[in-house]
């Protein structure tokens, strides 16, 4: 096992250790009863699973006759298979088509983690050897364009950016053109925070993707959501109205280097099946990892990764 | 208090015709799956007197689910339904109000009061006093800085420098920089490599030179689990001994609010919190997880990505929110805010007098088309969400607002003012100037009928002829709209009874038949 899901874990058992004291606490006696189960899926209501999710989940547990016996570790390992269970369609790694240039678009609320991830994006597909440009099409938030050039100039990558308050979607098209101009691979887009309530902002993420595809039609070939692992069960609805807007076609979850532990991924992942491709670790560029269901399972109920 | 809510919107009202009519609907309306749930654990109870601890602890499982679902943290809800429980066994059911509607008020009081009111900053100390903004990474520090700082220097009339003590994020001095010349407050220079506690003694020394009055200290964001950074902030902290320390937190913060909110307040003396995005369509439950575990004031709420998009903290605002009954007072000044003010008054006179022309029926059209369309509206008004989902495709709402307007404005001035001249044949001219048909025509001008009589009533009979005129609003949405897993009209809270406020609450069977809503069985 490298460093990958050692760092992971750092996090997250940090975070899953009051997890795992739940179900300690809960099966404290050996046996498990119905009011234990109750208790359990309090302790999946604290991991930002949601109510009805995690009664859901406890029901398959509950039906499970050889529980009955099992210790703490076993009923963390059945918790962890049962969620893992429900993650493991949605880890899907973000494969690219081949489009020349591959335009990938990252949208999310304010302060989600959308530039941070792009800069992790850009050094990754750097180190796989292709060329990577960004466009810096939040034009709306303060010092956002500059936020990107200093993630382009660590990763050695061109930046293309416009002055503050300019057309975001015009933006974006003149990046594109640029890009295929230059023959790169893969065109990141970095967009301002949003707030999906907010119609009119979301109408102009809608027009970005539009604008673009006048150039290439195929394009964006992948439009990607970021949630921050601190949101609470709000971020089902982001993902439900950026699916609207922006046709989101895959997830990332950062912040969980912290101690939340992101459980909201389940139930959106049940509902609305969209593919989650990576979690993000920490503040560094290299702080970026491929979603595994299995190892955000078990790192969720306090286990360490397999 | 809700009741003091409401007269404050009243007051709005006089001005604000369709920020009336939409809190009218409101009251009329408070749906939610909340009161939804809680009218059917109490139906067989109406009449019956004082709650049974059966039936009270029945309504708290939905409460509790409510505040789950709301992002409450679960020790935090605990906690709550302790305080509640007891107050709502043995009370007595009013004549005038269902349990259920009784067992919310219970709720809401309790909500407000751990929710607890607004405190000011206090700047009892030498200038330049230090206020320093700390939280997790993404929360709004930045921007909530540069917010605060405005009031201050604006409202206040205090001498504000900014300091970013940000080294870790890419160009988050910059955008402190950026963010201090579009509000005219002074930033302190950035000196490249300088660790974030010399920064803030820098900040200090040149608040004390430079004869400021406020200091504000942005701190990079940092997670509770980092303790390098955790103890950064304490070092800070000791280096500037800030009179204010303001935990931003973002308003959308799931069950580990309490976590975090409780790691920041054991090391460094948080005064206050700043809650971030409550301008989102999220119930906002951290609000109550991180004001019982800090056990300090909320003081301020972001409510939007604007430079004066500050508030005072409002309890009774957010406890209406956590408990999913939408935000009027947001919807009213939303009203505000799009509305022309000059042209509202004069609508409200003319209201005053009985008086609602086609025109002004079209300008009520256009304003709701200003505040978002149909969907914009709803969004604000409690229970929506759910409803939300069902309209999403259904673009077709706010296209009737936009048809009904394009009705009066393809008439003579002769047709507006009297549109009893419309004859079959200046109809068909209408219907060929709007693009639509005849039928479209004769739709609108029952609505404007409907609402001019109700103009009339409202003239003589004050707020009361109000929401009835919401009836005629409502017959200009599709029928099919509002169909569909909603309440009956029973099953809706009514605060006025609960609260003896000012008391208008007109039976509106139009309104509810608008709304798709069956109307109250006698
Ligand atoms: N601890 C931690 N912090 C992160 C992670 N990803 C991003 N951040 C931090 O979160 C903050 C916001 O990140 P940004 O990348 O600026 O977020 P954004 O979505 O681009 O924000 P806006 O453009 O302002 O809407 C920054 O301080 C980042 O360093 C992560 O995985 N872990
Ligand atoms: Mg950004």
């Amino acid at each position: 096992m490298s460093g990958f899901f050692s760092r992971l874990r750092a996090g997250l058992t940090r975070s899953s250790r009051a997890l795992g004291d739940g179900i300690s606490a809960a099966f404290g006696g050996g046996k498990l009863s119905l009011e234990r189960l109750g208790e359990l899926e309090d302790v999946l209501i604290s991991a930002d699973l949601g109510v009805s999710v995690a009664n859901e989940i406890c029901q398959a547990l509950r039906d499970n006759r050889e529980l009955k016996n099992m210790d703490d570790i076993g009923l963390r390992e059945a918790l962890a298979v049962e969620i893992a269970k429900q993650l493991q369609p949605v880890q899907q790694q973000l494969s690219l088509p081949t489009a020349k240039p591959v335009v990938i678009l990252m949208a999310g609320v304010n302060g989600a983690g959308k530039t941070t991830t792009i800069g992790k994006l850009a050094k990754r597909y750097m180190a796989d050897g292709k060329t990577v440009m960004l466009a810096a099409c939040d034009t709306f938030r303060a010092a956002a364009s500059e936020q990107l050039q200093v993630w382009g100039a660590r990763a050695n990558v061109p930046v293309v950016a416009g002055a503050p308050g300019a057309d975001a979607s015009g933006l974006a098209f003149q990046a594109l053109e640029r890009a295929k101009a230059e023959n790169v691979d893969i065109l990141i887009i970095d967009t301002a925070g949003r707030l999906q309530s907010n119609e009119t902002l979301m109408a102009e993420l809608e027009k970005i993707t539009r604008v673009i595809g006048k150039l290439d039609a195929t394009a964006p070939h992948a439009s990607l959501l970021v949630l921050d692992a601190t949101t609470g069960q709000n971020a089902i609805q982001q993902a439900e109205a950026f699916l609207r807007a922006a046709k989101i076609t895959g997830l990332i979850m950062t912040k969980l280097d912290g101690t939340a532990r992101g459980g909201c991924l389940v139930p959106i992942a049940r509902k609305l099946a969209l593919p989650i491709h990576f979690i993000g670790v920490g503040e560094q560029a290299e702080d970026l990892q491929e979603f595994d269901a299995t190892n955000f399972a078990r790192a969720l109920t306090g286990l360490e990764g397999e | 208090m809700v009741s003091a809510h409401w007269s404050e919107i009243a007051t709005r009202q006089q001005y604000l015709p369709t920020g009336a009519l939409l809190v009218e609907a409101f009251k009329t309306c408070m749906f939610d799956t909340l009161s939804e749930n809680l009218g059917s654990i109490f139906d067989r109870l109406r009449g019956r007197g004082a709650l049974s601890e059966k039936d009270v602890d029945a309504a708290l499982g939905e409460i509790r689910t409510a505040l789950l679902e709301a992002d409450v943290a679960l020790p935090v809800v605990r906690a709550f339904i302790d305080i509640v429980r007891p107050r709502a066994i043995g009370a007595e059911v009013l004549k005038s109000v269902t349990p259920g509607q009784q067992v919310i008020k219970i709720v809401n009081d309790a909500l407000i009061e751990m929710l607890g009111q607004a405190a000011p900053l206090s700047f009892d100390a030498v200038p330049p006093v230090a206020i320093m903004m700390v939280g997790l990474q993404g929360s709004g520090k930045t921007t909530s800085t540069g917010k605060l700082s405005k009031w201050l220097a604006e409202k206040d009339k205090r001498k504000v420098l900014m300091a970013s003590l940000d080294t870790q994020r890419p160009a988050a001095m910059q955008q402190l920089a950026v963010l201090g010349q579009q509000i005219g407050v002074e930033t302190l220079p950035i000196i490249g490599g300088q660790a974030p506690v010399d920064i803030a003694k820098r900040a200090l020394q040149a608040g004390k030179l430079g004869g400021f009055d406020v200091v504000m200290l942005d701190t990079a964001g940092r997670t509770n689990a980092d303790e390098a950074l955790m103890a950064e902030m304490v070092a800070i902290e000791k280096a500037a001994s800030p009179k204010e320390i303001l935990l931003v937190a973002d308003s959308l913060t799931g069950q580990e609010a309490v976590t975090i909110a409780a790691q920041f307040a054991e090391r460094v003396s948080l005064s206050g919190i700043v809650l971030t995005r409550a301008d989102g369509d999220g119930r906002g439950g951290a609000a109550l997880s991180i004001r019982h575990v800090t056990n300090v004031p909320i003081k301020f709420l972001g409510v939007g990505e604007g430079v004066d998009k500050l508030e005072i903290f409002d309890p009774s605002r957010v406890a209406n929110r956590i408990l999913g009954m939408g935000d009027v007072v947001g919807l009213v000044e939303k009203a505000a805010e799009t509305m022309d003010a000059e042209k509202a008054e004069k609508i409200a006179a003319r209201m005053k007098k009985g008086q609602f022309t086609l025109e002004d029926l079209a300008e009520q059209l256009k304003q709701m088309q200003r505040m978002g369309g149909m969907s914009g509206v709803l969004g604000m008004l409690p229970g929506m969400g759910k409803l939300k989902k069902q309209t999403a495709g259904l673009q077709m709402d706010d296209r009737a607002l936009i048809q009904q307007a394009a009705i009066v404005s393809s008439m003579t001035q002769a047709e507006k003012d009297n549109p009893k001249i419309l004859n079959a044949s200046r109809k068909r001219r209408i219907a060929a100037g709007a693009g639509t048909s005849v039928q479209e025509i004769n739709k609108l001008i029952k609505m404007h009928r409907q609402m001019a009589d109700m103009m009339k009533k409202f003239g003589k009979g004050g707020m009361k002829g109000l929401a009835g005129m919401m009836g005629g609003m409502g017959g200009g949405m599709p029928g099919g709209l509002m169909g569909g897993g909603m309440p009956s009209a029973d099953q809706l809270p009514d605060f006025n009874k609960l609260t003896g406020g000012s008391g208008s609450t007109p039976p509106t069977p139009d309104f509810l038949k608008g709304m798709g809503i069956p109307p109250k069985k006698k």
